[in-house]
């Protein structure tokens, strides 16, 4: 059977398992569809996680990332930022999130500081940080369709649309946690198999995390071999080179780290858990699920880029004709992402690093005018099956695995933004004698709303769609993060210091987002120039919400230390949620 | 309020916080310490085919994650038996 068909089945299926799921989980009230009825399992929940938070970015992208783009060890931002999030949720947040009972985010925000504008503040942050984060995997989806599928990205798009829709509305969290474990199955398949192959094939051992820290057929170690690789065409070391400079990675780790336990859409999964005991354990076994693609990303990461080196330079010094290239190279180049371009006219496929002093040495040694080769990140995932020379299922396989990453997280992004439109604002602030019934109806509108808008902003990117989700990470780490662990373990942060905390952090990270990107990311408007000296203490934008973060905890200790004390009513709530005991499943008020 | 008395409910919160704190510095050490602030010492240590620093960032630090937060998750289970708060 062709690729092609044997994708269109293969993708098909997992589609009608997701709709199929959707019809069995529909829900009923609207506790079924903001929080499933609270009465998830703890391991399904980590299960369903770990697909609502691996995207497709994660799945796709990040092996590349790692690669190429961080030069390997700086890629270790990633690895430990969106893996040691899941610490500060299990111990910091989500025990006594659970214990609060409600529904969403905001809904905290507001009680604790017993404001409704500090609701609608945190609505807002909400918004901005999920639709930007949505945006890139509607991208995502689009993507996916049109290069498995070949498609086009706009009709791609509509499919990945429908579905969502279908299971969103219809099932709210209850479908949506069902399908994610669906999902998780799926992409974690499809990103283990082609990896457990390639680790075999170049070191003998089939544990991807073993075969990083392992031996090549000669013998040689294959993180030493891949050092002596890269740096030999003039690429910094693979294993120690940092990201700019130890202060930027940890600043970046910090923000990345934040950023993931404030992020609303992480956050109410760990409210569909029954108890308070559930919420602790279903965030380590969340990190579990994570952890068996995020320890096998490194490998994926290092061996696709040996590979890749070893195939352009199959011996030392010797490159290879364009003539001769694999067909893999051959069909990635048609989709523009290999490119390669003949500059010294030798016929000759010339990758090296042509800015660094070792690349004009042998530039000038072998008559090479210039790197020939533009490598895309998200070729180290893709193209994965094909060098590995694996069955046309696997690539199959693949395809749907890239799909369930981005509709699963895009699925959760959108119940978050549609239960803080329907629950936050419409329940909460402007029309609160919403009886229950009107209120599920309002709440898959607003589902279908966000749908819409995402879908448009998927299909019409705005031009910081690049810049999008370094700027929800920088928001969530430094809005909403600060102000719902002050809101845990402070009983002196009041109102006044919770809202001038999260507005100044977000404004701090916003403005030095900016600074670097263009003002609302257009990028003539930027009002310094993005590298150099003019960075914070050398922080790079994209790390910049650890920053806006401690802006806001000082903000808001200062704010509330001149103003007014916190009511007993609300101090007794704090102590309430600090006990375990005594939690209803997930209630209205 | 479950507990017994505002004595033990302050104990229960300090124990709390106190093995919060405890598995945080490990937690902080695993991650910002061996894989960033002084990875370039650990990478002189080499393990099997791993520089010692670079496998801490990239694997290490996550196994010690896991670690973690099932300690916690299982320390925090006797620690509400013991205060009586481990109802539903």
């Amino acid at each position: 059977m062709d690729l092609q068909t044997l994708t269109y089945i293969v993708v098909g299926a997992t589609f009608a398992l997701y709709i199929g799921i959707a019809i069995w989980a529909k829900a009923g009230s609207t506790k079924e569809f903001y929080v499933a009825g609270g009465g998830i399992n703890p391991v399904a929940n980590g299960m369903a996680t770990a697909a609502d938070w691996m995207s497709a970015a994660s799945f796709i992208s990040m092996a590349g990332l790692i690669a190429l783009s961080y030069g390997g060890n700086g890629g270790s931002v990633f690895l430990m930022g969106w893996t040691g999030g899941y610490v500060i949720l299990a111990m910091l947040l989500a025990p006594y999130l659970r214990k609060f009972g409600k529904f969403t985010v905001p809904e905290f925000i507001g009680d604790r500081y017993y404001s409704n504008s500090a609701r609608v503040v945190a609505v807002i942050c909400l918004i901005i940080c999920s639709v930007t984060y949505v945006i890139g995997q509607m991208k995502g989806v689009g993507v996916a369709f049109s290069r498995f599928l070949e498609v086009d990205y706009d009709t791609g798009l509509y499919i990945g649309m429908t579905i969502v829709f279908i299971y969103a509305v219809l099932g709210g969290m209850k479908g949506i946690t069902y399908t994610q474990i669906a999902q998780y199955c799926v992409l974690i398949f499809a990103y283990t198999i082609p990896a457990i192959f390639i680790s075999l094939k170049l070191t003998g051992n089939p544990l991807p995390q073993l075969g990083l820290g392992s031996t090549l057929a000669d013998g040689t170690p294959l993180l030493v071999r891949l050092d002596q690789v890269v740096t030999d065409l003039g690429f910094a070391n693979y294993t120690t080179g940092p990201r700019l400079s130890t202060l930027n990675m940890f600043v970046y780790t910090m923000s990345l780290m934040i950023g993931t336990a404030g992020l609303p859409h992480v956050i109410i999964r760990f409210f569909t858990v029954p108890t308070v005991k559930d919420a602790r354990s279903s965030a380590g076994w969340a990190l579990v699920f994570i952890a068996i693609l995020y320890t096998t990303a490194p490998a994926v990461a290092a061996m696709a880029r040996l590979n890749l080196h070893e195939t352009i330079q199959p011996a030392g010094g010797e490159n290879l004709a364009y003539e001769d290239v694999p067909v893999w190279f051959t069909n990635w180049e048609k989709t523009g992402l290999l490119k390669f371009e003949d500059k010294n006219g030798d016929g000759k496929i010339q990758y090296y690093n042509d800015k660094s002093a070792k690349g004009q040495e042998l530039a000038e040694a072998n008559g090479w005018a210039g790197n020939e080769l533009k490598v895309d990140n998200d070729i180290m995932v893709l193209a994965n099956p094909e060098i590995a020379q694996l069955p046309n299922w696997v690539i199959a396989l693949v395809a749907a695995g890239g799909l369930a990453a981005a509709l699963s997280t895009a699925a959760g992004l959108l119940l978050a933004i549609s239960s803080s439109i329907s629950h936050d604002l419409m329940k909460g602030v402007f029309t609160p004698d919403l009886d229950e019934k009107s209120e599920l109806m309002y709440s898959r509108i607003a589902m279908a709303g966000a749908i819409a808008v995402a879908g448009y902003l998927g299909l019409n990117p705005p031009g910081f769609a690049a810049g999008t989700v370094a700027l929800a990470f920088g928001l969530a780490a430094s809005s909403i993060f600060p102000a719902l662990m002050m809101g845990i373990f402070s009983k002196r942060i009041n109102r006044q210091g919770a809202i001038a905390g999260m507005v100044s952090g977000i404004v701090v990270t916003l403005f030095y987002v900016f600074q670097h990107k263009g003002f609302l990311f257009v990028g003539d408007w930027k009002y310094l120039q993005d590298l150099g000296s003019n960075w914070f203490f050398g922080i790079e934008a994209n790390a910049f919400g650890a920053v806006g973060a401690v802006v806001n905890f000082a903000v808001a200790y200062a704010v509330s230390s001149v103003t007014e004390e916190v009511p007993q009513e609300v101090k007794d709530m704090v102590e309430h949620i600090r006990v375990p005991s005594g939690v209803a499943a997930a209630q209205d008020h | 309020m479950a507990f017994k008395s505002e004595e033990d409910a302050k104990a229960y919160w300090s124990e709390n916080v106190s093995l919060m704190v405890k598995l945080m510095v490990i937690w902080f050490v695993v991650s910002f310490g061996c894989g960033i602030l002084f990875v370039d010492v650990l990478n002189t240590i080499q393990i099997g085919g791993y520089k010692l620093g670079f496998w801490f960032a990239q694997q290490g630090s996550i196994y010690s994650f896991l670690g973690l937060i099932f300690y916690y998750s299982k320390a925090m289970g006797k620690l509400d038996a013991k205060y009586g708060v481990d109802g539903e």
